[in-house]
């Protein structure tokens, strides 16, 4: 069974493959360290749901987060932006090092660490009350940093970016809620790109679209790995092997095994990565 | 397994004392229609009979209300003004106070202040009216008078305000509801941008509860225009045709007071008057209310899957 006691959970999780360097092996070629996540725990209240994660993220790579419901996966990656401290009684401990800063440190405003690291969330979220074009540019105007005169510009690219120029570029004037549940998608992705980040962080980002809308956010995370960083969290398996170069698998707030991608799901080193890969359990 | 308990027939599918509890709730429930009909009925009977005598030229177009002197004018301006210089005062003071504390205590007080401000806005709500009115005439008005030269004993001034902070905990507590009704999901992606919390809920959260907050709003200013002690009791009872809060004015609903109380015989042409004001002022609250709910179906319409 895989229900651990307590005092189990506790002690150092065993990482077999986490890279102690900041530089990470990808399919045999070396790559830097783009976040580096050293000792990292949360909590919801006094409810432990981290127990130290170590990781390196690659630069300029996809890395997808594994595991069954509960497993911690959304909570990871929400430290990754500071966003798990927004909820109330939330708390983290230990590093996590955006090329080489610790972002959890005393003078970083989470504020600003957010327009270096997008987020995008499971459920479509553009706002109601503004249209397109406005929510494309919506990061811009919450941060005062729109350049008159370049708005234009910026809709276009980060439209074009998120494959939405050729379908909206007509229809810019509509509330962003007319579109349907894959374009509002890609709408998010875009908005999350005007601010141009550094990376780009999705939670389930498919979970609540169709195979078609969801080939074609796909289709973009391949894209868009160019010239982002980004960190998938899913419970498809079948998704992260498309779209990942490296996977880690999460089992109850512990990561259990984070390899290539191709490693993982083909010669899993760890008997529960193994047990969850093949449908035991999850 | 047990076999099934065989279902034994009865003589009536529903017993008698279950049909009784049935009718004495379909009553209840017509009784108060009811009501509301024959308050019309006799609302458009007594207005129509006034309309017999005067006609609506007079009523719109005349600028005096003197239906108590000898010489009689009938028109409405100097009462319906009374009563909207009061609803300005009132929704001058409720409505920033309001927005803010809902503002407040929705986006950014600890749960532990919200759990004592909440309730402690609201019991202001539930005061008496007739305490808030002797509160403006003896204790509001002379320390104006000390502020503001030439500020009469009776004014618009000083029941609008007291009137305002009456209003306050509707303004409030309504939009608290609607900016609390906003999906987290916004705030986050506001969040996830790089907006700080100041401006997620400006640029994002108060844009999206607006028809909510309108609706609220809109259902303050007419229980300001309906309010009768208060202003019955501080603001005076001179119809005037003025926009200046000092001097004495009387509203729509202090001339009903005054006229109901006083010695005019039923049947008369000045009896008859309070209907033509009750009816104007039921076609002003029930027309805000109307856009209330209007504003307010839009808005829950909005996020229900």
């Amino acid at each position: 069974m895989l229900i651990e006691t307590k005092e189990k959970r506790e002690a150092p999780p065993r990482v077999r493959s986490a890279n102690l360097t900041e530089v990470v092996a990808i399919q045999n070629a070396s790559v830097k360290a783009k976040l580096q996540v050293e000792g990292l725990s949360a909590w919801f209240g006094t409810n432990k749901v981290l127990f130290g994660i170590r990781m390196q993220i690659p630069e300029n790579r996809v890395t997808a987060i594994i595991g069954p419901s509960g497993c911690g996966k959304s909570t990871f990656i929400r430290t990754l932006n500071r966003m798990h401290e927004m909820v109330v009684g939330a708390r983290v401990e230990g590093q996590v090092r955006l090329d080489g800063q610790d972002i959890y440190a005393q003078d970083i405003d989470p504020v600003l660490l957010r327009r270096r690291v997008g987020m995008v969330f499971q459920k479509p979220n553009p706002f109601p009350t503004m249209s397109i074009r406005d929510n494309v540019l919506a990061g811009l105007r919450l941060t005062r940093a729109l350049d008159r005169g370049r708005g234009e510009e910026i809709v276009e690219t980060a439209l074009r970016q998120a494959a939405l120029w050729e379908e909206l570029s007509d229809r810019l004037d509509e509330p962003g809620g007319s579109l349907s549940g894959g374009q509002q998608q890609r709408l998010v992705i875009a908005r999350a790109l005007a601010v141009e980040p550094d990376v780009i962080l999705m939670d389930e980002p498919c979970s609540a679209l169709d195979p078609i809308a969801t080939a074609r956010i796909e289709d973009r995370i391949h894209a868009l790995k160019e010239k982002y960083t980004i960190v998938i969290v899913t419970h498809n398996m079948q998704q992260a092997a498309r779209v990942a170069d490296r996977t880690a698998f999460f089992l109850l707030g512990e990561l259990i095994e984070y390899e290539n991608t191709n490693d993982l799901f083909t010669a899993p080193k760890d008997k529960r990565t193994e047990d969850y890969i093949t449908g035991k359990f999850g | 397994m047990k076999p099934a308990a065989a279902i034994k027939p009865r003589a009536r599918a529903t017993p008698i004392r279950e049909r009784v509890v049935e009718y004495a709730l379909l009553g209840s429930g017509l009784f108060s229609i009811l009501t509301t009909a024959v308050i019309l009925a006799v609302l458009v009977y007594e207005t129509a009979g006034f309309f017999s005598e005067v006609s609506l030229a007079d009523f719109f177009g005349d600028t005096q209300w003197t239906p108590l002197f000898s010489d009689k004018h009938f028109g409405i301006w100097p009462l319906v003004l009374g009563t909207l210089l009061t609803t300005a005062i009132a929704m001058a003071v409720a409505l920033p106070l309001g927005l803010l504390a809902a503002i407040y205590l929705s986006e950014f007080a600890p749960e532990k202040v919200r759990r004592v401000i909440k309730p402690a806005l609201e019991v202001l709500a539930g005061v008496p009216t007739i305490i808030y009115g002797y509160f403006a005439l003896v204790f509001l008005t002379p320390l104006l008078q000390k502020l503001i030269p030439g500020l009469a004993g009776f004014n618009a001034l000083s029941p609008g305000i007291v009137m305002g902070i009456m209003i306050i905990p509707m303004i409030s507590s309504l939009s608290e509801d609607a900016l609390h009704a906003v999906p987290m999901s916004l705030k986050e992606g506001a969040w996830a941008l790089g907006a700080s919390r100041l401006a997620a809920v400006f640029r994002v959260t108060i844009p999206t509860a607006l028809s909510g907050i309108a609706a609220s709003v809109i259902l303050a200013v007419s229980r300001a225009v309906g309010e009768t002690m208060i202003v019955a009791i501080a603001a005076g009872q001179q119809p005037r045709l003025t926009a200046d809060p000092r001097v004495p004015i009387e509203t729509m609903t202090t001339y009903i007071v005054q006229i109901s109380l006083g010695d005019t015989p039923t049947g008369t042409i000045e009896y008859q008057t309070i209907f033509v004001v009750g009816a104007s002022l039921f076609a002003m609250t029930f027309g805000m209310n109307m856009l209330s709910q209007r504003l307010a179906r839009r808005f829950r319409g909005k996020y229900e899957p």
